[in-house]
């Protein structure tokens, strides 16, 4: 028998349904594997109390309805930003330390609603500020394949959940990369929905243009579930679409891309790229050309620009965004933002100064069109474009000490698309230095259900979805 | 020298919708208790998203087409920052460079039009309660008004005196009222009016100058905005002589009115002045709104207080009274619903009701018949009534000859002492002229 931590959504529901163990067993086992491994690797900054509770209502309902909900007694870790009544939500910042919510996020309530069982909130950058999670205000989490590097950021709790199998699947929330990248260093699969296809309500808000809450899971088809049941238009969030939610996984199992078109962006193989990486990026090229897709080079604008475009409107809004931490209410003085937290605040203050907002955000949001407008254009063409998500595998934990770029660079790769509101699936594709790289398959607005049916052959044709053995690794 | 003042007037309007302008809590706050009427929304807790209230909009295009406003195509709301304990957000979502409503215009009695800058949509604060709790000074936070939908309407600086800018202030509550989108109620703070005044000097040598402009803040009644308006021009031309000190694009001042002591007192600087960093909502998407949308709403607008007038005196009303009539719709629907009777002269009934001669909550059709009897249906009757009065005064008829024409009142006077005043004052009138031209 595989362990209960290895399984997957679809074997978690077929060893419940089977009575071959139970929910409370796997519910159990999950807690135990996280006493045993969180001291070390600060995954998990709070764990649901009633977690056992739930898992007994679950065993109770299979016993007597047998599973007849989506995402039934599967166990997940939630981010810090999402808010949840009863569990604590500090999005790692000290400023909201002890803040207890007063209402719910949709994106958990709809897990909720479909039978998910939330282990607990998952530690991150403090408020989504970075993409190492050493900005988190509770001390940084550590990479589950080698616990000197970091697990990247900002939802770097939630990637090292997936990867050290403490929960069965993981929700993050990607500004830029905040899914994509944690996931690629931590060797997971992370996806990003559209912009407005997963309702931000109840999440504590970053960038609120470019915000996107997702799933990082074991596989691609797990992602897809977990997007079936948190996806669509939320009377709360006036951002959602009202475009009718596509059932993610219709695409999924195929093992050919006959008839794909995919654009593969000259400028993301990066001048000083390591040698190993780019050559694992053109592999993967060549796997999904054997798979029977056509893939071109493919020119786009330089990505360095949208490290300007998104430096400036992310600023500005989490300036905006960050004002009502006014130390009047939420129980703590300002003083508690990080040194992070306050650089930000300031330099959107900046941005949006009378005298400044012509010259920053306005031409942002000029250039920003442009390169949505580059994009569509490249869509036209082509089904998805790839890349690697990020120029290079985990690096050490302190690197981004006195680095206010850090996560730009760092994420340089996938900014474009968050720019462009895109949705895109990160999966592993390669090792160096034993540590995992991710690929990243982007496609157009909405078109959700082709990003994960590429990733998904991908996926299943190659064999970088692995695990590490933290035993060996701790 | 030349002192013309230059007004203009911003006006904020609390609408009565049923709910907050980004949530679904009661809009309705008044003496509720504090804090009951909230959510994570107007709270503004962490991760809480705005969802625009539709009603709302429509009240904002209702008014804003009353004001023959132009309703922009394409319309957003922005965050204007500051910070402030009665602003849970630390940014109120208001609208800055793309109003709903811009470019529009009302007239005055006088027939001056006054100019509209633009009217748009934004949300209420909520309110700060300075008390003694255990013997110490608190400064306590109701939230109950935070997140009401307000319009704000603005005038360009059009006004020329503080008569004008109190018209001005009359119409736009009439208008709001008419409308059924404010109840405009100033002392429950349903309606708060900031006048902006400076004076443009024309000296002897031809040279015009233009005295600092000066907003004034939050003033709650028509009468205070007036006085504040005629407390400002004085000063600024007593300060204007004294420094020399024009216009600028850096000394613009805020003030505050004393109603008690009746002057404006400085609040702050334009040094001072907030920077409210201005940025599009990324929250709400932006607003399309087409022909359809706003000619559908343009078909619901209610006659207007100076349409409603006109069409009274259209029916032969006299001005004043037809104004008596609008400002009591009690009284105007009492009219209305007479008028059209028969043996009704519509003139007649309505100053009747305007001057309360008929008691409109009695049955109006017999006191009017009572006290018409002399006036309508005997004219000549009256007509008999005034001749013989004259006959018995030929020395005022020679002098009305003269051209002494107010001696006609004389007779009028003497008529209604015989009719025991039940002659219709508007016939006897006209039946005394008549005789007397002839």
């Amino acid at each position: 028998m595989k362990e209960l931590h290895t399984l997957s959504i679809d074997e978690v529901h077929d060893g419940l349904k089977s009575g071959e163990f139970t929910c409370t067993q796997l519910v159990q086992h999950f807690l135990n594997r996280i006493e045993k491994y969180n001291p070390k690797l600060n995954i998990y900054l709070s764990l649901n109390p009633h977690v056992l509770e739930e898992a007994a209502l679950v065993d109770k309902e299979i016993s007597e309805k047998g599973i007849n909900r989506p995402l039934l007694g599967i166990p997940v870790a939630v981010k810090d930003n999402f808010l949840i009544p009863g569990m604590p939500t500090t999005a790692s910042s000290h400023i909201l330390e002890g803040f207890m919510p007063q209402y719910e996020s949709t994106v958990t309530k709809k897990l909720r609603t479909a039978g998910a069982i939330i282990l607990g909130k998952t530690n991150m950058d403090a408020f989504a500020h970075g993409s190492s999670t050493e900005t988190s205000d509770y001390g940084p989490t550590l990479n589950p394949w080698n616990p000197e590097h970091l697990p990247g950021g900002s939802s770097g709790g939630s990637a090292a959940a997936i990867a050290a199998q403490l929960a069965t699947v993981s929700i993050g929330s990607e500004t830029a990369g905040s899914i994509r990248q944690p996931s690629a260093w931590c060797g997971t699969t992370g996806f990003k929905p559209t912009y407005g296809r997963v309702s931000r309500y109840g999440v504590v808000a970053m960038g609120s243009s470019l915000d996107s809450p997702g799933p990082i899971g074991r596989s691609v088809r797990d992602c897809a579930l977990v997007t079936n049941v948190i996806s669509g238009q939320d009377q709360y969030d006036a951002t959602t679409s009202p475009k009718e939610v596509e059932e993610y996984t219709k695409d999924l199992g195929k093992d050919t891309l006959k008839g794909m078109k995919i654009a593969l962006i000259k400028e993301y193989l990066l001048p000083d790229l390591r040698q190993d990486v780019k050559e694992a990026m053109l592999n993967a090229a060549n796997k999904l050309r054997e798979l029977g897709a056509v893939v071109d080079e493919v020119s786009l604008m330089d990505p360095k620009y949208a490290i300007g475009v998104y430096t400036v409107i992310q600023r500005s809004e989490v300036s905006s965004n960050l004002a009502r931490y006014d130390g009047i209410r939420f129980g703590h003085e300002r003083d508690r933002f990080n040194d992070e937290n306050k650089r930000r605040i300031m330099l959107g203050t900046y941005t949006l100064s009378a005298g400044y907002y012509d010259a920053y955000y306005k031409k942002a949001q000029a250039v920003r069109t442009k390169i949505i407008n580059e994009l569509d254009k490249i869509f036209k063409n082509y089904d998805a474009c790839i890349g690697l998500v990020s120029p290079g595998p985990a690096l050490k934990v302190g690197a981004s000490k006195n680095q206010p770029m850090f996560g730009e660079m760092e994420d340089v790769l996938v900014e474009q698309s968050s720019i462009a509101g895109l949705t895109s699936t990160g999966v592993p594709c390669g090792f160096v230095d034993g540590l995992p790289l991710g690929l990243q398959i982007t496609c157009a607005q909405f078109n959700e259900a082709k990003a994960l049916s590429i990733a998904d052959c991908y996926q299943r044709n190659t064999n970088f979805q692995l695990f590490p053995n933290l035993e060996e690794n701790l | 020298m030349k002192y013309s003042p230059l007004i203009g007037l911003e006006v904020h309007a609390e609408l009565n919708t049923a709910s907050k302008m980004f949530c679904s809590c009661p809009a309705d706050h008044f003496g509720k208790t504090p804090n009951s009427q909230t959510c994570p929304v107007c709270l503004g807790l962490p991760g809480a998203l705005p969802i625009p209230n539709k009603k709302a909009i429509e009240s904002c295009i209702k008014i804003g087409l009353a004001l023959n406003c132009l309703i922009n195509r394409l319309s957003k709301f922005d965050r204007k920052q500051y910070f402030y304990p009665d602003l849970p957000k630390g940014y109120q979502i208001s609208q800055y460079d793309q109003p709903f409503c811009s470019e529009g215009s009302i007239a005055l009695e006088s027939g001056k039009i006054i100019g509209i800058e633009r009217v748009h949509q934004e949300e209420d604060t909520g309110k700060l309660q300075h008390t003694v709790l255990n013997g110490e000074k608190v400064s306590l936070v109701d939230y109950n008004r935070s997140g009401v939908p307000l319009v704000e309407i603005v005038s360009k600086p059009d006004m020329e005196s503080s008569n004008e800018a109190k018209e001005f202030l009359k119409k736009i509550h009439e208008l709001v009222r008419a409308l059924d989108v404010s109840n405009a109620d100033m002392e429950k703070g349903e309606m708060r009016l900031e006048p902006t005044v400076n004076v443009r000097i024309e000296k002897n040598d031809g040279s015009i100058h233009y005295t600092p402009l000066v907003e004034v803040k939050n003033i709650n009644s028509f009468s205070f905005a007036s006085s504040a308006i005629d407390f400002e021009i004085k000063r600024q031309i007593e300060e204007f002589e004294k420094t020399g000190i024009e216009k600028s694009d850096t000394n613009k001042t805020t003030r505050g009115y004393d109603s008690v002591k009746k002057i404006t007192f400085l609040q702050r600087t334009k040094e001072e002045a907030k920077d409210y960093r201005y940025f599009p909502e990324p929250d709400i998407p932006p607003f399309i709104l087409e022909e359809d949308y706003i000619s559908k709403i343009r078909q619901e607008l209610p006659l207007l207080p100076d349409q409603e007038i006109s069409a009274l005196v259209a029916e032969g009303v006299e001005l004043k009274y037809a104004k008596i009539l609008y400002a009591n719709k009690v009284s105007l629907l009492a009219y209305n619903r007479h008028k059209e009777e028969s043996g009704i002269d519509k003139s007649r009934l309505a100053s009747l009701i305007a001057n309360k001669k008929i008691d409109i909550s009695l049955d109006i059709a017999s006191q009017y018949n009572k006290l018409g009897q002399v006036g309508v249906t005997d004219k000549t009757e009256l007509e008999a009534l005034v001749r013989k009065i004259l006959d018995a005064n030929p020395e005022v008829v020679q002098e009305y000859k003269k051209g002494k024409t107010n001696v006609a009142g004389f007779f009028v006077g003497q008529a209604m002492k015989e009719t025991q005043g039940k002659a219709d004052p508007k016939t006897l009138n006209s039946v005394v002229l008549e005789i007397l031209n002839h």
